[in-house]
């Protein structure tokens, strides 16, 4: 079953590079841009004014390092990844657990750890951690393992131990990102529709329990979604206050740095979660649908990149890492306009953020390295066979 | 399938996005706006109240006032360690502004005292850089320049209550003060102008970020009053310590010329707000110095009241002129003896003699035989027994009784007796220190009904809406009846017999007529009469006489009428008499001089004495 490497297996340094998808690279980059230019918006007090600082600046920085760290990960060997993965798994969890004991608190939860160069948010590297490790464990599996309802038992736990300590601290959306991500894997490795709507019928039946284990704020949250204008200066006033931005920026927008909900602070957390809403007031209707289209063009790249792919490993992963990016870009702008309840999800590559862009940056580092490595034939029990 | 799967959801994106900013843009940028735009109320300043020569007599003083912005100062509490080596802070201020500075935001300034005068001004921008976060701020606050001598008739102002708060937005601003009684209430609208507004543009928590438009309200009118502001602080330093009252008013028109009442308060010090104990003293104070006597003050007329009665019993015939009556020092009704003043008696009294030497008994006599109704109807028609309709408030309408009066608030019949000292003006009938003046002026000017009044004109931006009084109303008395009453009055003052011939003007052309009264405020027993009436001098204050007295001047032409009532002051000629004469003749004086050029005043009265 095992085949030797063709042609391409071994590429040189040159050759790799030349393989990456440039106008992917360049679709990222311009993204990131439109985040440049919101956070120099925002960064400014008042109407009319933008400043590089504090946001814009250290935004860009990390940038520079994320475009290298992305190339970096692009270029090395995809079966790197693949017998890497459990290990990678485990030193995330690691940190998962490290946040329990010595995280700090921010936003009422714990979710940081201080390293000193970068407050590292093990949740957020968690995101793709989990892509490669479940394309690891469905790569090494068969069809037939795969029908097999016990074999599914291992990567739920997988899937679980993460999900848990991410709700523990308590992140609901990374949680529910976590979750969603890991499902849509299971089920582009071949897992049947109906065991999907099994598990999806007892996690239903545990709601009641699970809401009894939720924190007064996330319960909160959700009821504040179900009736925002019932809380109109408590948690309603953040949802608001976004959809009186998004839609007094009407069609083209009240014009760079314009915005009066922004740059008054009458919308809260604009440079991280709110993002969006403060580029849909300021440039209208028109701007939220060409960031929209950026997004898509990048989702089209990576399922077009994942479909391409060969290997299942280099599959699973190219489409784990495109969903994560769709959820992230999904749950942020239907929260923002008031569609689902405020989780905290940050807007990939514009939100104000070092750790949410250092792991979207990794991912698609993943992604690009999938497009190089394409042809590559990777054994069922990772790569030792060729080395 | 997954990748049409998130084609829909971003169809949802899109969709969503079209309904917030296509098609509910319009509702979301109102409220944008409504968030975005905060309208601030700028008060407009104060009307000023001016006499009648265009003096003023209410003004807005710049107010110094010392503040705190919180979110320049890391440590308040050690910043007013240092204040307070400056300007002293006691430990019920601290506790005000430590609370002040809890309460409010960080950028609201904090005031930390008010009415700071020009050295600790001084010393705190001396002190500035050791004060960071603290400045001196400099906004409009009441001032009356003459304080105690105007007291009464302006008022004062002070803070909002919660009872008083109506349409107007301005009684919401922090600070604001209205008036609370006198002038300042009785105009405060005028005064008050309308308030201008600022469109300004605000952040989230309410910092304002920059002024988008202003509207600049209407400023408060000019009250113009016809008090003449030098005559005004005369009589109220001529009346002094006393608890008393004086009124002068123009006999033609009504014009309030002067209206004191003492002892006075400070207004400004209610504008900046009374401690608890300057109020109880104020309030606890025998001689009321918050009581405008002039108008709330009910007194007994005493003999003052006599022109009424002899007025009244010549309209109805009851006597003429030659009409006498013997005066034994005393008159008998049933078992009763109504005395006389004078022990011995007065002998034959005719009606001259009988206003000339104030003649109880022939008052006695008069009355009993005209009747109380008759002689009260007379009493209203000068004035008294209901208010005159000043524009101040708080005025009372004194008494004149009546036999259905009596019965229905007392149940019991009118007595003889009753009527008899009523000839005297004591018993029921009561009468203000204002109405007292207005009765003089009715009789001395020809016989209308003038009605007093303090507003001359009410000065906005566009007009000026004069007071003009009301057109005089005859009083339908015989012009003969009055020139006797005339003639009494001038003998009264000016023959050697009269009551007040000791405060007689002797300088030509300024003479005066009047009347004193004496009022008894306690019982004289029997026993005490035949051992000798105790004199003023040797009784507890409380026991005192009230001095009464009213004037007119020039005599051959009145012009002034004056009322001047000393409560408890002892003898009406002794004490009220020289007063009226006094303050008739800086009247006069003043008005000859022209406006503002004040004579000695010791020239004047030492001519009198």
């Amino acid at each position: 079953m095992e085949e030797h490497g063709l042609h391409r297996t071994e590429l040189t340094l040159m050759q790799k590079l030349w393989q990456i998808q440039w106008i992917f690279v360049l679709l990222v980059c311009a993204t990131a841009g439109v985040g440049f230019a919101m956070l120099y918006s925002a960064g400014g007090g008042t109407a009319g004014t933008g400043n590089i600082d504090p946001w814009a600046s250290r935004q860009m920085m990390r940038f520079g390092v994320g475009m290298v760290l992305m190339l970096m990960v692009a270029l090395t060997d995809i079966r790197l990844w693949l017998r890497y993965a459990y290990a990678f798994y485990v030193l995330t969890l690691l940190l998962l657990v490290a946040v329990e004991f010595s995280g700090s608190v921010g936003m009422g939860a714990q979710r940081w750890i201080d390293f000193g160069f970068i407050n590292l948010q093990p949740s957020e590297l968690m995101k793709i951690v989990m892509v490669l490790t479940l394309a690891r464990y469905f790569h090494g599996s068969s069809i037939d393992d795969i029908s097999r309802s016990l074999s599914l038992i291992p990567p739920l736990v997988l899937l679980a131990i993460p999900s848990v300590l991410v709700l523990r601290q308590p992140d609901l959306g990374t949680a529910l990102m976590l979750i969603i991500a890991g499902a849509s894997i299971f089920f582009m490795a071949g897992v049947r529709l109906w065991k999907f709507g099994l598990l999806a019928l007892t996690a239903i039946g545990a709601a009641p329990v699970i809401w009894h284990f939720l924190r007064d704020y996330q319960k909160k949250r959700i009821l504040t979604f179900l009736d925002p204008e019932s809380d109109p200066l408590g948690s309603g006033y953040h949802i608001i206050q976004s959809k009186i931005a998004l839609g007094s920026g009407g069609i083209f927008g009240k014009g760079f740095m314009m915005g009066s909900q922004s740059h008054l602070n009458f919308l809260p957390e604009k440079q991280t979660d709110f993002i969006f809403t403060m580029l849909a007031e300021e440039f209208g209707l028109i701007g939220g649908l060409a960031l929209l289209c950026l997004y898509t063009m990048i989702l089209v790249y990576g399922f077009a990149i994942s479909l391409r792919c060969r290997s299942q490993f280099g599959r699973l992963v190219g489409l784990g890492v495109t969903t994560t990016f769709f959820l992230y870009v999904f749950i942020n702008i239907a929260m923002v306009m008031g569609l689902i309840p405020v989780v905290g999800v940050p807007l990939p590559l514009i939100s104000y953020g070092g750790t949410a862009m250092l792991s979207l940056l990794f991912g698609f580092g993943l992604l690009l390295n999938v497009y190089v490595h394409r042809d590559v034939q990777i054994g069922r029990r990772g790569a030792g066979e060729e080395l | 399938m997954l990748a049409g799967g998130k084609l829909a959801l971003l169809s949802a994106l899109v969709g969503r996005m079209y309904y917030l900013q296509a098609i509910e843009s319009e509702r979301y940028a109102t409220l944008a706006e409504d968030n975005r735009i905060n309208l601030r109320l700028l008060p407009p300043p104060r009307g000023r109240i001016v006499d009648r020569y265009g003096e003023p007599m209410a003004v807005n003083q710049r107010n110094y006032r010392v503040v705190l912005n919180a979110e320049d100062v890391k440590d308040a509490e050690a910043m007013l360690d240092v204040l307070g080596s400056i300007i002293s802070i006691g430990p019920g201020e601290r506790r005000r502004i430590m609370r002040d500075i809890r309460r409010q935001r960080s950028f609201v300034p904090v005031t930390l005292r008010e009415n700071l005068n020009w050295d600790e001004v001084a010393s705190i921008e001396v002190n500035s850089p050791d004060l960071p976060g603290i400045t001196i701020d400099v906004g409009q606050s009441r001032h009356h320049p003459h304080a105690v001598d105007t007291a009464h008739i302006l008022g004062y102002v002070a803070a909002v209550s919660e009872n008083e708060t109506g349409n107007d937005p301005l009684l919401e601003l922090p600070g604001f003060r209205i008036g609370k009684s006198g002038i300042e209430k009785i105009h405060d609208l005028a005064l008050r102008g309308t308030g201008g507004s600022s469109q300004v543009e605000v952040n989230a928590l309410g910092r304002v970020i920059r002024e988008l438009s202003r509207q600049d309200g209407q400023p408060g009118a000019e009250v113009s009053l016809t008090i003449d502001l030098g005559l005004q602080q005369m009589v109220s330093r001529r009346l002094g310590d006393e608890s008393a009252a004086v009124v002068v008013i123009d006999v033609h028109n009504g014009d309030i010329l002067a209206m004191a009442s003492t002892p006075g308060f400070d207004p400004n010090a209610f504008n900046k707000g009374l401690s608890s104990d300057q109020w109880k003293d104020m309030v606890s104070d025998v001689r009321s110095p918050l009581t405008n006597k002039s108008i709330s003050g009910n007194y007994s007329p005493g003999s003052t009241f006599k022109m009424v009665v002899a007025l009244a019993a010549l309209d109805k015939g009851v006597i003429t002129p030659k009409s006498e009556v013997f005066c034994r020092g005393y008159i008998e009704l049933g078992d009763a003896k109504f005395h006389c003043w004078k022990k011995g008696g007065h002998g034959v009294v005719d009606l001259d003699k009988g206003i000339t030497e104030s003649c109880d008994v022939f008052f006695y006599d008069t009355a009993l035989r005209t009747g109380i109704n008759r002689i009260s109807a007379m009493a209203k028609r000068l004035g008294m027994g209901q208010l005159s309709g000043i524009d101040l408030p708080g005025e009372q309408p004194g008494l004149m009784p009546t036999h259905d009066w009596k019965r229905a608030v007392m149940g019991i019949p009118w007595q003889s007796g009753e009527t008899m000292i009523a000839g005297i003006g004591q018993g029921y009938m009561l009468a203000t220190p204002l109405q007292l003046a207005v009765m003089t002026a009715r009789l001395v000017n020809g016989g209308f009904a003038v009605v007093p009044h303090l507003t001359g004109s009410v000065k906005t931006s566009g007009a000026v809406i004069n007071n003009n009084p009301v057109s005089q109303v005859s009083m339908d008395l015989s012009p003969a009846h009055v020139a006797l009453i005339r003639d009494g009055m001038e003998s009264v003052v000016n023959d050697p017999r009269g009551t007040a011939f000791n405060a007689r003007i002797d300088r030509p052309g300024y003479e005066m007529g009047g009347k004193t009264g004496t009022v008894q405020v306690r019982r004289i027993s029997s026993a005490e009469r035949e051992q000798g009436v105790r004199k003023n001098e040797d009784l507890p204050w409380k026991e005192r006489d009230h001095a009464l007295f009213v004037g007119y001047a020039p005599l051959k032409a009145p012009r002034y009428a004056v009322s001047v009532v000393v409560e408890h002051g002892g003898g009406g000629s002794k004490v009220a008499a020289p007063i009226g004469r006094d303050v008739l003749i800086e009247a006069q004086v003043r008005n000859s001089a022209g406006r503002g050029v004040e004579q000695p005043a010791g020239e004047a009265v030492g001519s009198g004495a």
